[in-house]
């Protein structure tokens, strides 16, 4: 009786722990989807402003064409890519190429005094601001699925159930991916 | 993470405390007020209808209390761009929805948080705040705000400031009626009543500042140092809120438009720190830690 009774729970336990980490990978699953699609919607949004972008500074900045040429073929390079990594390498060249247009932009008084190029300067600022924070969102979901994915025993379930690692989206900075440690103790 | 996590529970469970708490005091203001009237009864079932009515308007609708209260204006992206931005990416970080964005035309430099949970919260920031900060700073202090709205602590907040305002002017309200009741029946000499008035006075007299004491302890200062630590997680850059705390603090000023003691504890930096000087010993009874001591946390980290 009593060794029934044991087994009893031993199963009850089992079931809670798959039930658990099996509705813990579904949402951690679920939260990198949502991640990703963020960051997809982002770079639509800033790729989108892109041929506006050059469109605006074309005429000022004579001598900075090839800048102009990097940010227009990133463009094309992302409305082609397919998987994260080339998604993430457009997106960085990008990224790049456009703080190197407003930092040229300082040299052109005119165009500083465009009130369209302004609009657009704010607009892009933010929305980089905005891509940086969903890159951070989604690899540090990303850090936790694989973990859960990773790690025994849950490993063993996400095998049975076919949950798969992510990849990270492009290489963050090292400061993004440190946790600041949390000092709970009030004196 | 996990602490965090902790402390979203812990925060609830607090809540919970609390509201039971101001449940018993409406109760007890009831008791006192039906035992004068002669219905002791009829006094708790009163105050039990107004306590739920009231506690049901203060979760559906406190955040729009708040930000009246502060005289906060709603403002859209196209009103202004590099508020409303920097507030969609700290959502993003957090994860959760963006809160509506509030503006409150004074130059005193300040910013709070209110609303019930992620999905229907508030942040408001003050002019002065966006005319002196840079991005980096700014984004630092709405990654805090994010931070109370992420931890649950605006829920507590903002229902224990609808109640307490409340409980603090049923007070203020009883002790005029019975002045002028008392006056009333001073003519025709009750002894009995006379004396059951006095105690309702003391009573009401007691509770109306251990209210505004709760009302600080209730924001506590653990909290202020959590979400700084939120913050920081969130935007990775601990110094942005660090100099932002440092530029605004020094700020305040005596009787400005948000120098009002009941929401007072919502701030990011306590808008009565003009009116004191920044002594030690009013540290202790502060809804605040220090500002020098949170930027001190923050740049160590």
């Amino acid at each position: 009786m009593d060794t029934n009774y044991l087994l009893l729970a031993i199963i009850i336990f089992v079931i809670a722990f798959i039930i658990y980490t099996y509705n813990r990978l579904v949402s951690l699953r679920n939260m990198a989807d949502t991640a990703y699609s963020n960051i997809d919607t982002l770079l639509q949004k800033r790729f989108d402003l892109v041929p506006n972008l050059v469109n605006t500074v074309k005429g000022y900045m004579q001598h900075e064409q090839e800048v102009l040429e990097t940010v227009t073929r990133a463009r094309t390079d992302w409305l082609n890519a397919s998987t994260i990594q080339e998604n993430a390498g457009a997106d960085d060249t990008a990224e790049k190429a456009i703080k190197s247009i407003f930092a040229v932009s300082e040299n052109y008084p005119e165009l500083k005094a465009n009130q369209n190029f302004l609009m657009l300067q704010e607009e892009l600022a933010g929305i980089e601001n905005k891509i940086a924070y969903a890159r951070q969102r989604y690899n540090r979901t990303v850090m936790v699925l694989n973990m859960v994915i990773q790690r025994f025993p849950s490993n063993l379930l996400a095998r049975l159930f076919n949950f798969k690692t992510r990849e990270y989206f492009a290489v963050e900075s090292e400061r993004a991916r440190e946790v600041p440690e949390v000092n709970m103790q009030d004196r | 993470m996990d602490p965090i996590y902790g402390r979203i529970a812990s925060n609830k469970r607090r809540t919970f405390f609390l509201f039971f708490l101001y449940a018993l005091l409406f109760g007890g203001i009831g008791y006192l007020i039906g035992i004068y009237i002669g219905e002791p009864i009829a006094g708790i079932i009163l105050a039990g209808v107004i306590f739920v009515i009231l506690f049901l308007i203060s979760y559906f609708s406190g955040q729009g209390v708040v930000t009246r209260m502060a005289g906060a204006r709603e403002v859209s992206k196209k009103d202004e761009p590099y508020l409303y931005n920097t507030v969609e990416a700290l959502s993003i970080a957090a994860g959760k929805p963006t809160p509506k964005v509030y503006v409150i035309e004074t130059d005193v430099p300040n910013a709070f948080a209110a609303g019930r949970n992620p999905e229907h919260a508030v942040i408001a920031v003050t002019r002065g705040l966006l005319d002196r900060l840079d991005r980096q700073e700014l984004e630092g202090v709405i990654a805090h705000e994010m931070a109370h709205i992420n931890n649950y602590d605006v829920l507590l907040a903002t229902v224990a400031i609808v109640l307490a305002g409340t409980i603090i002017f049923v007070s203020v309200m009883a002790r005029r009626m019975m002045l002028f009741g008392g006056m009333r029946r001073g003519r025709q000499g009750g002894g009995k009543g006379q004396l059951i008035m006095i105690v309702i006075l003391l009573v009401l007299a007691v509770l109306a500042p251990i209210f505004a004491q709760l009302l600080k302890f209730a924001i506590s200062r653990q909290r202020e140092y959590l979400a700084d630590a939120t913050a920081a997680d969130f935007t990775g850059y601990p110094e942005g809120l660090a100099s932002a705390l440092e530029k605004i603090t020094n700020q305040q000023v005596k009787d400005s438009p948000i120098d009002n003691q009941a929401i007072e504890g919502l701030y990011i930096v306590n808008p009565s720190l003009g009116a004191r000087s920044s002594n030690r010993s009013s540290a202790l009874f502060s809804s605040h830690p220090p500002a020098d001591e949170r930027v001190k946390r923050l740049r160590a980290m």
